[in-house]
């Protein structure tokens, strides 16, 4: 029902539940990626390799669990925070839609060995036109909305998912100009050291903007909504805010530690991502202080606990992280397991778990249900979840510190101590534990698929009325 | 754009400086805001569907400081250390700078270990077993990736346990093998006979090195392989097909293969060509540590032997 007087939840559906079934695609996908590292003959046919499923799994965890999650949060989060219906319901229908075109395209192309070879930005050039017009399509249904709000001021989450669209746009374009050859394969623009220098000026900023400023637009509504309690401090969301977009952009070149880039942009990347730690915490701390004198919640109410978690998850990594960009410290972790393993305590711990949350939050509202179907079976995600990323994590951190300590290990006479099947060998067991922690994630969400399906069909499609605006509301 | 132009390190000065500038205004203003004890603190006012709220509580201290502390420790370590495409910092540091002197300090460290080898002649060295520990650690460092940890190469990358040697097994030849590396080149021959003339000359192939063949083909294949014109394979195998391991030429005849022995993998080296590499490591590793592993390498040949 398009209706002035409703908010567009049909959108915000089709976005929600999407939402889980890509996590549980892309999730699978990666246990599978996880098993052929364990038992390379799973690695069948030219399809079904490795090589190609790995792309394929970071597009559909990032761009489509993830997108999904984000595409259906700011949607409700700007619609009742601006307390008007979502701008041009056609539009908001044509972003669903030409989002799953663009997953489903990925889905099959990928495994057929089309890509342009870039880092989480694999998909070739037809592909990357279907995704900048959906992108603007996104835009102007979310700043059509802001610009025809009710209340005066912007919500907080609403900075966030509006400098998340914007950075990604920009970030998308300039990273993927090529020059077309047939339709399914392009050459970059750029060259040599520029080339890898763009290419992770986007791919950390994709974390930066995507992972990062996306989901703590959705942290800024659900945490204080859930817990019923007032954001901790709007100033610190201020300071934060500014300092999280000023620094994000320059910390790119720290993933190009020791290489043909030039010393002082390695320099620049390196201290741009020390200073990054503390507005990365301004989240974190906003998050879990805006529970204090809640903190009982904690105990009885298992999306609390999901969003709580991701917050701590979130802090663990965006301390690593800053670590991790120092050079020293990366000439031990670079290449090894243990940035598999900070990539998944982001995605997984942080991620994975705000949006599981945040969708539990979700369906119940969205189809005219008092709670999800069973907030036990909610209880047992949160734990297989927190086992699994636990699982997962620590086996890389001791795979990845093993690899990196066995790779400069060094004899007396100069030479190497082990050769590099050696390391190999030793990280062995980590990945079978790897697979283990993926699979119990993945085991969660699938607890997820049925409750949401329950409380889905239990439930009724209805769009809730948009309220009178209160007279304390300017 | 490209890191040699003089613009885009001054552009980025400026931004880093004026994105630091903002960073630190936006910090002092909004840390200027104190709360009594005792006092509450009150919520903005503002109020978004129905009931999200925000309080003003001030900024952590803890999180102020750790805030200042990494702007003062960048800001320092873009003074110390080239920050900019402008200044090489007061270190004067850079990459290559400290990899040339671990390596100087590593030569100096390392290298009397390998130089008290260096006079001894390769057969003696062979037989020396501290020369055969550092031989071997030197092979699994730096020949493993090609050749294979025990030595046996793979499709493409020779056997060095055999006795068969593309380029001589000499101590002086492999000596020369390691420091200068090799390039061997098979031309193709797919476009000038044809597929069916290739597979003649394949049989033929397999004929003279003892393997299953075809009759008819490998009759018509001697006459290609010895006669086709503008350049017969027995110009460089020889008449026999027993190659010159003065210039790499392969042996035909003998039982050890680079490339597998089947009649498909033959007729893809004879439509396609082939082209080998051996990197050459005098540079990287001088002639000591060179001497050592052609001991290592020709050891390795002298225990096939007995």
């Amino acid at each position: 029902m398009e209706n002035q007087a409703t908010y567009n939840y049909h959108v915000v559906r089709q976005f929600s539940i999407m939402t889980v079934i890509w996590g549980i695609v892309g999730m699978l996908v990666g246990v599978i990626c996880a098993a052929q590292m364990y038992w390379p003959e799973l690695n069948i046919g030219p399809y079904l390799h490795f090589g190609r499923l790995r792309p394929l799994h970071t597009n559909a965890v990032i761009f489509a669990f993830g997108g999904c999650a984000l595409f259906a949060t700011s949607y409700y989060v700007v619609q009742r925070t601006c307390n008007t219906r979502l701008f041009c319901d056609k539009l908001a229908a044509f972003t669903f839609w030409g989002w799953q075109l663009v997953i489903v395209l990925a889905a099959i192309t990928l495994p057929l060995g089309f890509t342009s070879g870039k880092e989480y930005a694999e998909l070739e050039w037809p592909i990357d036109i279907l995704i900048t017009i959906v992108w603007v399509a996104y835009a102007v249904v979310f700043f059509g909305t802001i610009a025809k709000r009710k209340v005066q001021h912007i919500y907080v989450a609403n900075w966030f998912f509006a400098a998340f669209i914007l950075a990604v746009a920009l970030l998308h374009i300039v990273n993927s100009l090529a020059v077309p050859v047939t339709l399914t394969k392009s050459y970059s623009v750029y060259a040599g050291a520029v080339d890898a220098m763009v290419q992770w000026w986007y791919g950390h900023n994709a974390v930066g903007f995507f992972l990062t400023a996306a989901f703590l637009g959705m942290m800024y509504y659900f945490v204080p909504k859930q817990a019923g309690r007032p954001v901790y401090s709007y100033r610190l969301s201020v300071v934060h805010f500014w300092a999280l977009i000023f620094t994000y952009m320059w910390a790119g070149p720290h993933h190009l530690h020791y290489t043909a880039l030039p010393d002082w942009t390695q320099s620049l990347g390196m201290v741009f991502s020390l200073i990054l730690l503390a507005p990365s915490w301004g989240g974190m701390i906003n998050g879990i202080m805006t529970l204090s004198g809640a903190w009982h919640k904690l105990r009885s109410d298992p999306i609390l606990k999901f969003l709580i978690t991701a917050l701590s998850f979130y802090g663990m990594s965006t301390f690593e992280g800053p670590m991790m960009s120092i050079k020293t410290v990366n000439a031990l972790s670079h290449y090894t397991d243990w940035t598999v393993g900070h990539v998944h305590s982001g995605a997984l711990g942080w991620v994975a778990m705000v949006s599981i949350g945040s969708i539990y939050y979700l369906i119940p509202r969205l189809f005219n249900r008092e709670q999800m179907h069973s907030i036990k079976l909610i209880e047992a995600h949160f734990w297989l979840a927190t086992v699994g990323v636990v699982l997962y994590i620590a086996s890389m951190w001791i795979a990845g510190v093993t690899q990196g300590l066995m790779w400069r290990a060094v004899n007396a006479d100069g030479t190497l101590m082990y050769a590099f099947i050696d390391a190999v060998k030793a990280s062995y067991p980590y990945y079978l534990i790897r697979f283990l922690g993926g699979a119990i994630f993945l085991s969660g969400m699938f607890l997820m698929l049925y409750n949401v399906l329950r409380t889905a069909f239990d439930g009724k499609a209805v769009d809730a009325q948009i309220p009178a605006i209160a007279a304390h509301a300017h | 754009m490209d890191f040699t132009s003089g613009f885009w390190p001054v552009y980025i000065l400026v931004m880093v400086v004026l994105s630091l500038a903002f960073v630190l205004v936006v910090l002092v203003t909004q840390t200027k805001m104190k709360i009594k004890k005792g006092e509450k603190v009150e919520v903005t006012g503002h109020k978004w569907d129905g009931d999200l709220e925000e309080y003003n509580n001030p900024l952590p201290g803890w999180w102020v400081v750790m805030f200042y502390m990494t702007i003062i420790f960048a800001i320092g370590y873009l003074f110390m250390y080239p920050g900019s495409g402008v200044s090489q910092g007061k270190f004067g540091w850079s990459s290559q700078g400290q990899h040339a002197k671990e390596m100087a300090e590593a030569n100096k460290q390392f290298g009397p270990i390998y130089a008290e080898f260096g006079k001894t002649p390769i057969p003696e060295l062979a037989k020396n077993e501290k020369a055969e520990i550092l031989g071997k650690r030197l092979f699994m460092t730096y020949c493993i990736q090609c050749h294979g940890a025990d030595a046996r190469g793979a499709k493409g990358y020779p056997n060095l346990t055999d006795t068969t040697w593309l380029w001589g097994g000499s101590p002086e030849k492999i000596t020369e093998t390691i420091a200068n590396g090799r390039v061997n080149q098979m031309p193709a021959f797919g476009a000038i006979l044809g597929e069916e003339k290739v597979r003649d000359v394949a049989n033929y192939v397999l004929k003279i090195s003892g393997n299953k063949f075809n009759e008819a083909r490998a009759t018509r294949g001697e006459v290609i392989f010895k006669t086709a014109q503008p350049l017969a394979c027995a110009s460089c195998h020889g008449a026999e097909g027993k190659g010159n391991p003065e210039s790499g030429i392969p042996n035909l005849t003998d039982k050890d293969w680079l490339f597998d022995v089947s009649e498909s993998t033959i007729v893809e080296t004879i439509t396609n060509g082939r082209q080998n590499q051996m990197p050459a490591w005098k540079e990287f590793l001088g002639d000591d540590k060179v001497h050592l592993l052609a001991a290592y390498v020709y050891g390795l040949n002298a225990k096939q032997d007995k």
